[in-house]
């Protein structure tokens, strides 16, 4: 029997707020242990939370951005469960009444269009840290309270590589709007997947396991990839799936059923009475609305249209916002109509440098106006791309104009006729065989011939124009 | 709304609270009480009734995103019944 994979994501995010969700406990990862915490996200006795408005304005911004509702009214509920990183035995989250609902997430996988729904989007607050020793386990609260979201995926997957196509774009946009580090391995974003095949055509679900531990988008990949054979394998000779949470062992490739079975959860969620309620007026969401930035499909669509992009090339430069920045501002200084040469430059030579370097685009901090200086001297074929391409890495790591550095190293490209001309009438000398073959016919010589010139001229001869002269020369034209 | 013994357990071990037998028939008693006082508010027509989850008449209570002095380890610790340096210490958690 063939199986259809079925696969929902829950992506937990960080918000980059100054301070906790609860309290006003500067959110610093880098201090030392329990030094960020205050009786309110300690949990003690007769402490009230207050929730941080910047959280809100974030969490508003991010579900629009995935097209959900935002709901009129929202609530905190308290979902209760004892685990030493949680110190007041209950969580602050959202049940009943989430901020927002019914969103979706339009990704491109394997070079189609889909539609990802997002059933919810909600607040909630994330736990303390754990280091387990030999003999106990220590407890650090600097993370307890930071404000976090919950993005839960309709069961819309069906495929690791949907999955991490999903994730990549989610991550994309979070990016955009600025309000998250979406750094797993340092779990501002983590995610857990729920996965369960079914008879292909049927409608309904099988039974799932929830898999956890994937400390990376390649990880959540290779979790679900392993549940697939692990099912299929289970199914086709004819046992049962138990519904369970696996962990994910990166180190052996494998999943693992986690110890601990409590039977099923029971959270006895009930309102926060702690907390009042929310309500969301019509006007504030249009105003967070209007000021959100421009997002990577549209900025794709943009580029493409106004800039004459490939869908390939405007895709690469959408990656990254500030990249994308990078690249317009870059685009709009170059005086040329076509584009295209720039485009070239930023995809082709830039990026390498970037990627080499381990750094973005904008990280390198390339002056944009000596990039298109650089693009304008290749273009008037001044200097060839070759030595072009040895001038940018200069300009990387001395900071020096483009300019100076082809000056200093002598490169401009000899175009000038007469003084090619010497050294082609030496090539033509020198070359009589070559010279015939070219006259018999064989257009192969002249490439041959043009080499000759860029190696007397120590490749600084304009090989456009060499060409154009022996071809003059030779054919009498 | 009748309540046996293995309900009362139930929530109890999910209070992590051990009881006595004793106890657990008292609570088992006292519970179905509570309960069935409760159960009143079933008779009542709430059919005009908005829903609330609050009895305050406030919303959208929230505070600028500014920070403030947080506690030093050391007296965020001060009532633990356990330290290790500057770390809260528990019983080993396995998983």
């Amino acid at each position: 029997m063939r199986y259809q994979t079925v696969i929902g994501l829950e992506v937990h995010l960080q918000l980059s707020t100054k301070t906790k969700a609860f309290c006003s406990c500067a959110i610093d990862f880098g201090r030392p242990p329990n030094s960020g915490v205050c009786p309110v996200c300690l949990g003690l006795p007769g402490t009230l939370p207050v929730y941080n408005k910047e959280a809100l304005n974030s969490a508003i911004k991010v579900a629009l951005a995935f097209s959900c509702q935002i709901q009129e009214h929202t609530k905190f509920d308290r979902k209760n469960y004892f685990y030493p990183d949680l110190p007041k035995n209950y969580q602050i989250s959202q049940f009943d009444l989430p901020l927002s609902r019914n969103g979706h997430l339009e990704i491109i996988s394997e070079g189609e269009l889909k539609r990802i729904g997002i059933t919810r989007i909600h607040l909630e607050e994330d736990a303390g840290k754990l280091i387990h020793g030999s003999n106990s386990s220590l407890v650090d609260f600097n993370r307890t309270g930071v404000p976090l979201l919950e993005i839960v995926s309709e069961p819309d997957i069906f495929s690791p590589q949907e999955a991490f196509d999903y994730l990549t774009t989610l991550k994309n946009i979070i990016e955009y709007l600025d309000v998250s580090d979406c750094d797993m391995e340092k779990g501002s974003l983590r995610c857990d997947a729920n996965i369960s095949l079914r008879p292909e055509g049927s409608k309904e679900l099988g039974v799932k396991t929830e898999l956890k531990n994937m400390n990376s988008f390649k990880g959540v990949k290779d979790a679900l990839t392993f549940e697939v054979i692990r099912q299929t394998e289970l199914l086709e000779s004819g046992q049962a799936i138990s519904q369970e949470t696996r962990l994910w062992d990166a180190g052996k490739g494998v999943t693992v059923a986690m110890r601990s079975k409590e039977g099923a959860k029971d959270y006895r969620y009930f309102p926060d009475p702690d907390l009042t309620v929310f309500v969301i007026e019509q006007e504030a969401v249009k105003r967070i609305k209007s000021g959100l930035p421009e997002l990577p499909k549209e900025k794709m669509r943009r580029f493409i249209k106004e800039y004459g992009l490939s869908e390939y090339d405007a895709k690469i430069l959408v990656n990254s916002r500030r990249d994308a920045e990078f690249a317009e501002e870059c685009l709009r200084m170059y005086p040329g109509k076509d584009k295209k040469p720039v485009v070239n430059w930023l995809i082709g030579p830039l990026l390498s440098e970037a990627n080499n370097r381990k750094l973005s685009l904008c990280g390198l901090k390339v002056d944009k106006q000596e990039l298109i200086n650089l693009v304008g001297f290749v273009e008037k074929q001044e200097i060839s791309n070759l030595s072009a391409k040895l001038v940018l890495t200069q300009m990387i790591d001395t900071r020096k104009p483009a300019e100076e550095i082809i000056k200093e190293n002598n490169m401009l490209q000899i175009s000038d006729s007469t003084k090619l001309e010497a050294i082609i009438l030496e090539v033509i000398r020198d070359n009589e065989k070559s010279v015939n073959s070219f006259k018999e016919g064989k257009t192969n010589a002249l490439m041959f011939l043009v080499g000759q010139v860029m190696k007397r001229s120590a490749g600084k001869a304009n090989p456009k124009v060499v060409g154009d002269l022996l071809k003059r020369r030779l054919t009498g034209a | 709304m009748a309540i046996d013994k293995e309900t009362v357990k139930y929530v109890a071990h999910l209070a992590r609270i051990e009881l006595r037998p004793e106890e657990l028939d008292k609570l088992c008693r006292q519970l179905h009480d509570i309960l069935g006082f409760i159960d009143q508010l079933s008779s009542l027509d709430v059919k005009e009734v908005k829903p609330a989850s609050h009895i305050l008449p406030i919303c959208n209570v929230l505070r600028e995103d500014e920070p403030r002095k947080s506690l030093s380890p050391d007296k965020a610790l001060k009532n633990a019944p356990s330290r290790e340096g500057d770390f809260f210490s528990v019983p080993k958690i396995i998983e």
